[in-house]
């Protein structure tokens, strides 16, 4: 495998004529590698399965919009407005893990190394851990996000006004971490030190969990859809801006008092990020369908795709990084070997 | 914008007060044979006795935006809805959101000001609300969500005419057009109205904002109850009684407030004027909309607001045979009239 170079040129170096096209076939909402296969999940109905030769297949996943995805590296499991919970994997085999009894939507999901899964309808949020012994919790208000921690079985649920911390197998009182406002998506840092959210208004709020001190993260003229810690979880790189913004994370106290890296500017919004799993380098897609790699020490720039019709949905690297995989809002899919 | 304009999915507010007939209503857009699909956001499953996969229960869950203005507030579970509905694109062609009975249609409206992605997606169509004939005089008495609704309607379907005399009719209409004479009104049992009158009206669209005229002048041309064939004979009965003697009310609480003028008014002052008006007294003001002609300038200006939320636009320019006057209409709650009339006279150049 190739080492991933940069390059030294003035102009911006390319690579777009070793982008393999992918007909997927349908809008794209997020694409997930197992291993060297990409799953490429639609914004309704089906997955496109595509393996490590470029063969394309399609399954069914859910009977109408598929609503979230995670992945643990081994399936992905996705939610859908059929309510149900449906889980993939490489080979194509998708088992139905959960049916809501009234047919509410999955709003959200999220996955355990150890095989535990949670997943929310409205305010309810189910945590069905490896023994298949199901829980659940009814937050004060419908969930918006859902985040295991890296350590132990616990779950962060973001809500109006905050994210509670439930530790499913204990029968202490969950915390409450408090902020005003809607909190929509919810991530530990690998290191397990801080929690951070994305809000419906354009900015991210954060906690110490040592010490719950709060950290405010905004300036966006957007909404931060697209998030992703970078190698070692070093930086937390974002969407929403016309610059791929990455709060630094390397000191015990966060990005509090620092300014965040803006890399990658260009005369559009930042729909995608993501970042390598080994190196300082991240993949971004934009409103305008750009897609370019960033090396986040020096902002060095390497052109994947030329800007198209739709917003870049979708975008990742396979496990050990010689893989890239994007997509649009509207099907154009590419994968790059590098 | 108009093309634009056009792509978005249009969402149609169905409110009113406990009993009125909200969900009759629904079920007929529904059942009817109009080669539409509608996806629906109900506040209650199960009430909806037809089949459809695009009917979702919602909670109607507000919050306030982080801006520090207290009436800035927004449904986000429709935020949320929105955008997965979004992901089925081209399986409906119209969205409904049903209000509970004591809900504020406030924040549904915000809610397509303020975010960005309800907003390149989605528009407000018209804000409908479903009275009740026989009881809207009581609750507009006891009932601050009643008259709220009332107040903020584009249409008012008035309910269950057959179960009140024409006298009462008369009564119930004086009171509500005392709130809010601008909605377009239609009488109704068990809400058999045309659709093409409750859906699709474009009450938000700044390009249509064409006609601010109270509806109630209007009144007698026989253009707005056609429809309703039923009742043809009483209305037109009403109508030739009542013009000499229509009663007028005005509602102590919630009033309308129009202002025009065919001076220009000067911009530089004007949208200051306005931004500060809705800035300190926007918890009043429910619903305001204009058409207003600026000095040394050849185009229409509209804008609309909700609350302390202002959109407004460059429209077109003046027709040479349109006379170029500036209309606004402010719908509120103890709306401090003469300042605003005052505020709005200093706007006029001199």
């Amino acid at each position: 495998m190739k080492q991933f170079d940069p390059g030294e040129g003035a102009s911006i170096a390319s690579i777009t004529d070793k982008v393999r096209p992918l007909a997927v076939g349908m809008p794209v909402s997020s694409v997930h590698f197992l291993g060297e296969t990409a799953i490429f999940v639609g914004a309704e109905e089906n997955a496109a399965i595509v393996n490590a030769s470029g063969e394309i297949s399609r399954v069914v996943i859910h009977g109408g919009a598929v609503l979230c995805v995670a992945s643990d590296g081994a399936r992905i499991v996705t939610g859908g407005d059929d309510g149900k919970l449906v889980a993939l994997n490489a080979k194509g085999e998708v088992s139905v893990l959960s049916t809501d009894a009234k047919r509410r939507w999955i709003d959200n999901v999220a996955l355990h190394p150890d095989g535990a899964v949670a997943w929310s309808a409205g305010k309810i949020a189910y945590v069905r851990s490896g023994k298949a012994e199901e829980k659940f919790f009814e937050a004060p208000s419908t969930v918006g996000g859902l985040a295991f921690a890296p350590k132990g079985l616990r779950l962060a649920i973001a809500h109006y006004n905050g994210v509670t911390l439930w530790f499913p197998n204990m029968a202490a009182n969950a915390e409450v971490l408090e902020w005003a406002g809607s909190h929509l998506g919810v991530v530990f840092s690998p290191d397990n030190k801080f929690l951070v959210t994305t809000m419906h208004e354009p900015a991210l709020h954060g906690w110490r969990l040592a010490d719950n001190r709060h950290m405010r993260m905004s300036g966006y003229p957007g909404r931060v859809r697209s998030i992703a810690w970078s190698a070692g979880g070093k930086g937390l790189a974002t969407s929403g801006a016309d610059t791929v913004i990455i709060w630094p994370f390397t000191s015990k106290d966060g990005p509090m008092g620092k300014e965040p890296a803006m890399l990658a500017p260009l005369q559009a919004r930042v729909s995608a990020v993501a970042c390598h799993p080994k190196h300082d380098i991240l993949a971004c897609g934009y409103s305008d369908g750009t897609v370019l790699m960033v090396r986040i020490e020096d902002g060095a720039e390497i052109l994947v795709r030329r800007r198209g019709n739709a917003a870049v949905s979708a975008l990742a690297w396979s496990p050990k990084g010689a893989l890239l995989a994007f997509a649009t809002e509207e099907g154009d899919a590419g994968m790059v070997e590098l | 914008m108009s093309e634009l304009t056009s792509q978005k999915i249009p969402v149609t507010v169905l409110t009113g007060y406990l009993g009125a007939g909200k969900t009759t209503l629904l079920n007929r857009i529904l059942s009817e044979n109009h080669g539409k699909k509608y996806a629906v956001i109900v506040n209650e499953f199960g009430e909806i006795g037809i089949d459809n996969d695009l009917i979702i229960g919602a909670d109607e869950e507000v919050f306030e935006m982080n801006n520090g203005c207290v009436c800035c507030t927004v449904r986000g579970d429709l935020v949320r809805i929105l955008d997965g509905l979004m992901k089925r694109k081209g399986k409906f062609d119209a969205i409904i959101v049903e209000t509970t009975g004591l809900a504020d249609p406030a924040p549904v409206a915000q809610t397509f000001f303020v975010d960005e992605d309800v907003q390149k997606n989605a528009r407000l169509d018209a804000v409908v609300t479903v009275a009740d004939a026989r009881w809207l005089s009581d609750r507009l008495k006891d009932a601050p969500e009643a008259k709220n609704q009332i107040a903020f309607a584009d249409v008012i379907v008035l309910n269950k005419t057959d179960l009140v005399s024409k006298a009462e009719l008369a009564e119930v209409e004086a009171r509500i057009r005392g709130i809010n004479p601008y909605a377009k009104l239609h009488r109704t049992e068990r809400c058999k109205v045309a659709l093409s009158d409750v859906l699709e009206r474009g009450a938000f669209d700044l390009d249509r904002i064409l006609e601010i005229e109270p509806e109630f002048l209007d009144v007698g041309d026989g253009h707005d109850h056609h429809h309703d064939h039923g009742h043809g004979h009483d209305h037109h009965h009403d109508h030739s009684h009542s013009h000499g003697g229509l009663k007028h009310y005005h509602d102590e609480e919630m009033q309308s407030l129009s202002l025009r003028t065919d001076k220009p008014l000067d911009a530089t002052k004007f949208m200051p004027w306005l931004q500060n008006l809705v800035a300190s007294e926007g918890q009043k003001i429910l619903r305001s909309k204009g058409i207003l002609a600026f000095s040394d300038d050849d185009d229409r200006y509209v804008f609309q607001g909700v609350h302390m939320m202002l959109e407004g636009d460059h429209q077109r320019k003046w027709k040479d045979d349109e006379r170029r006057e500036s209309r606004l209409v402010f719908i509120g709650r103890e709306l401090p009239e003469q300042m605003i009339r005052d505020g709005f006279e200093s706007c006029i150049t001199t």
